[in-house]
């Protein structure tokens, strides 16, 4: 016992950890996302980005996305701990690299820049849906829906061009097909 | 046109309706309409405290005893505060629990206001739900939702707050409807294919035990009558976890006694060396399981559990049965008396080498001490007070540390609901409170306070309650004027650097029951002891019992952190046999 000194145990094997989309159905009320967020923070599991807006005006239903990091086991228990909160009506998990779901995130680049520049980041920009939202004769707004990881890159690449600001959403998600998730 | 009510009315109106008959509380600014109101509703009878936490701790104890939700009415910004102890212990050890706190008016909220706080933020983690009353329509309907969210499903407290314009609106009264699904958070979910799994393991085990917790007396005193018939018709051991206690009788040959950090050496060893392990409405908590990765290493694991997210939320279970404990059980015992009738006779043999072995351990008589004439023993006074109080249907609350251990090693319990303690969030003060709450709801029956004088402070200022309301409570205090259980980790894992664990300026216990208008008794030696216990048991008011005990015994058998089942610190008893000086027993 001669450095055990805790009187808790010590952390056992760890599991791999996996990125996991999490959509929670909840009811759109006070509080609601306080009680979500709270959940992952108490329990000490990650959130890597969040997407929250009411979906059905009727029923006050709200549709929250979450990205987070966790092992097998972690990630079950994200979603029996939230399925537990009274406003919640279901819960969906997609692994990232699941093939049957659609991820996408928005972003807003603003470029400061002469015309050619501004020409080229738009061409850099046009695998990713990309639309003018503001045009000066040094400025101009793009706005882009990709994967997170690309955003990720062409914000990297794009400073060449001039870009100055970045504002980005939380990624959302949705099956492909005709099935819904119940 | 029906009737108007105030919020206030309002409030007492839903209470009624779920039949509540106490209310723990303490007036304040916040919730003074709602005190007003009190003198129009005769049903329910209000119990003054004198701090937020033992109102919280009361209506734990008036729960724990009686199975029905307790409720606690305080006020807003310290009001609320000072409950949250109270409520955060009922969340970790799901007992459910219905509190009203006052918030100041809506116009105010926000403006940081006298008394104000962010009730409902700051309760959000530690209860099952909680609501802000912003409209008065909505009041009745949410009240009626906290007491069906406390009491279905996995139990836990709630709270409700409602500002004080709130309380003084008029709305009309919409009745209780039961709601028939239950937002999707009842989880009666087995099938019968998870009985028949789990009928299949029982009759292929050889080396089974069943693992039972506090899950079990939630589910209500049928639950427990079913476990003792599933264990009796399959002649399996059975070990509990500190809140499961009572559920089996503990002088049954079957019991093996508490598992867990400081459980028996038979109970433990069972769970290392079993080969199937049936979990009933146990969590796999950290004191239970010691090394998670040594945790029995060749069983088969069953957890039967109401609550879905506590399935593999620690051990990666074999079969997860999730449901009511009693209704798991009615079924289970319905199939395998079908299936297997006589099996504890015919599967005699397959688990009687298990058996044997379990003796093996037993024959440690890991709870044994060394007794002593001169000073008194803690675990003797126990023992003493368990003998003298037996056939008295006594119920027995503790505060936390060494005396609640020595409490469930040595008090037997044979009934559910008897035993009240803060298992999951140790909460020292909690048995001076909740034996208040437990007098309340059975006035003619014992409740005596297993304490020790240090957590027996937090909380003191309830003796005045006790006294109040002639509540013969008895605080039976192992003073050995040491932070036991501190002291003992110090002793072992902090070279005995007994960093503040030693209370310097105890008050005199005896003048201060005194003071409080009760009886204090102090007992020094183990000569008078029996008559002193005798005297306290006699005496009908409250009492605090002051039983000077040997001030540096420690609590054994003990699992040491970080170490797995197999691997148990014995009793001095033990370690003298094997000739271990005192010396060298702090290095084990």
């Amino acid at each position: 016992m001669a450095n055990t000194k805790s009187a808790y145990s010590f952390a056992g094997k760890k599991q791999k950890p996996d990125t996991h989309i999490i959509v929670v159905w909840v009811d759109n009320e006070a509080g609601v996302l306080a009680r979500v967020v709270g959940l992952f923070s108490g329990r000490g599991y990650n959130i890597e980005s969040l997407a929250v807006a009411e979906v059905d005006q009727k029923q006050n239903i709200s549709r929250i996305t979450i990205v987070t990091t966790g092992t097998p086991q972690v990630v079950d228990q994200i979603k029996l701990q939230l399925k537990k909160l009274v406003p919640v009506h279901k819960v969906a998990d997609f692994k990232r690299e699941d093939k049957n779901v659609i991820f996408k995130e928005m972003a807003l680049f603003k470029f400061v820049a002469n015309n050619d520049k501004l020409n080229k980041a738009f061409e850099s920009c046009k695998n990713f849906n990309p639309v003018i939202l503001d045009k000066t004769n040094k400025s101009n707004v793009i706005q882009i829906t990709a994967l997170r990881r690309e955003i990720d890159s062409m914000s990297k690449n794009l400073k060449k061009f001039g870009l100055v600001s970045v504002s980005r959403t939380g990624a959302v998600a949705m099956t492909r097909g005709s099935e819904i998730f119940k | 046109m029906s009737k108007l009510y105030s919020g206030a009315e309002i409030v007492f109106k839903c209470l009624e309706d779920q039949n509540v008959s106490h209310i723990f509380g303490y007036p304040g600014g916040a919730v003074l309409p709602i005190y007003d109101e009190l003198k129009n509703f005769n049903s329910i009878k209000h119990i003054l405290v004198r701090h937020e936490q033992g109102a919280g701790h009361a209506a734990e104890g008036y729960a724990r005893s009686t199975g029905k939700p307790g409720v606690l009415l305080v006020t807003s910004g310290p009001g609320a505060t000072n409950a949250v102890t109270a409520l955060t212990d009922a969340y970790m050890d799901s007992v459910p629990l219905v509190c009203i706190t006052g918030q100041v008016p809506t116009h105010l909220i926000g403006t940081d206001a006298f008394q104000e706080c962010d009730t409902t933020g700051i309760t959000r983690p530690c209860t099952k739900h909680n609501w802000l009353v912003k409209d008065i329509n909505d009041l009745a309907e949410i009240m009626h939702k906290a007491f069906e969210v406390a009491t279905t499903g996995r139990p836990g407290p709630v709270l409700v707050d409602i500002p004080k314009d709130i309380q003084f609106q008029k709305s009309k009264y919409k009745n209780y409807k039961k709601n028939k699904k239950l937002n999707g958070k009842s989880h009666d979910k087995f099938s019968q294919k998870n009985i028949d799994e789990l009928i299949n393991l029982i009759s292929k085990a050889k080396k089974p035990i069943f693992y039972t917790g506090g899950g079990v007396i939630n589910s209500g005193t049928k639950a427990s009558e079913l476990l003792r018939e599933l264990v009796y018709a399959t002649g399996f051991p059975i070990t509990s976890t500190l809140q499961g206690l009572g559920c089996f009788p503990a002088d049954d040959n079957q019991f093996l006694g508490m598992l867990g950090m400081h459980g028996t050496y038979e109970a433990n060893n069972a769970m290392y060396s079993c080969d199937l392990m049936i979990n009933v409405g146990a969590r796999f908590d950290d004191r239970i399981t010691g090394k998670i990765d040594e945790f029995s290493p060749k069983s088969k694991k069953v957890h039967i559990d109401i609550d879905p997210s506590s399935i593999n939320k620690n051990v990666k279970v074999d079969l997860a049965i999730v449901g009511d404990i009693k209704s798991v059980l009615t079924t289970t015992l319905k199939t395998f008396k079908k299936s297997k009738k006589n099996f504890s006779k015919s599967n005699k043999s397959q688990i009687s080498s298990w058996w044997e072995q379990i003796q093996k351990w037993r024959s440690k008589r890991s709870l044994d001490y060394i007794g002593s004439e001169e000073t008194i023993k803690p675990q003797y006074a126990i023992e003493r007070l368990y003998e003298l109080t037996k056939d008295k249907d006594a119920y027995i609350t503790t505060e936390v540390g060494q005396h609640q251990m020595w409490a469930a090693q040595h008090y037997k319990f044979n009934k559910p609901n008897r035993w009240m303690t803060s298992g999951g969030l140790g909460t020292m003060g909690y048995g001076l409170p909740a034996a208040i709450g437990v007098q309340i709801a059975h006035p003619k029956k014992l409740v005596i306070d297993i304490a020790g004088e240090a957590s027996v402070l937090m909380t003191m200022q309830e003796m005045s309650t006790a006294v109040q309301y002639n509540l013969p409570i008895k605080i039976f205090i192992l003073n050995n004027e040491y932070m036991g259980m501190v002291r003992q980790w110090q002793e072992l894992l902090h070279d005995k650097n007994y960093s503040e664990s030693y209370t310097a300026a105890l008050p005199d216990f005896v003048k201060m029951a005194e003071a409080y208008g009760c009886v204090g008794i102090r007992a020094k030696t183990p000569e008078e002891l029996d008559d002193k216990i005798i005297e306290m048991l006699k005496t009908d008011r409250p009492v605090i019992f002051d039983c000077l005990v040997d001030k540096q015994e420690n609590c054994f058998p003990m699992i040491p952190s970080g170490k797995p089942h197999n691997q148990m610190l014995l009793g001095p008893k033990d370690q003298k046999e094997k000739k271990i000086s005192g010396k060298g027993r702090t290095l084990v």
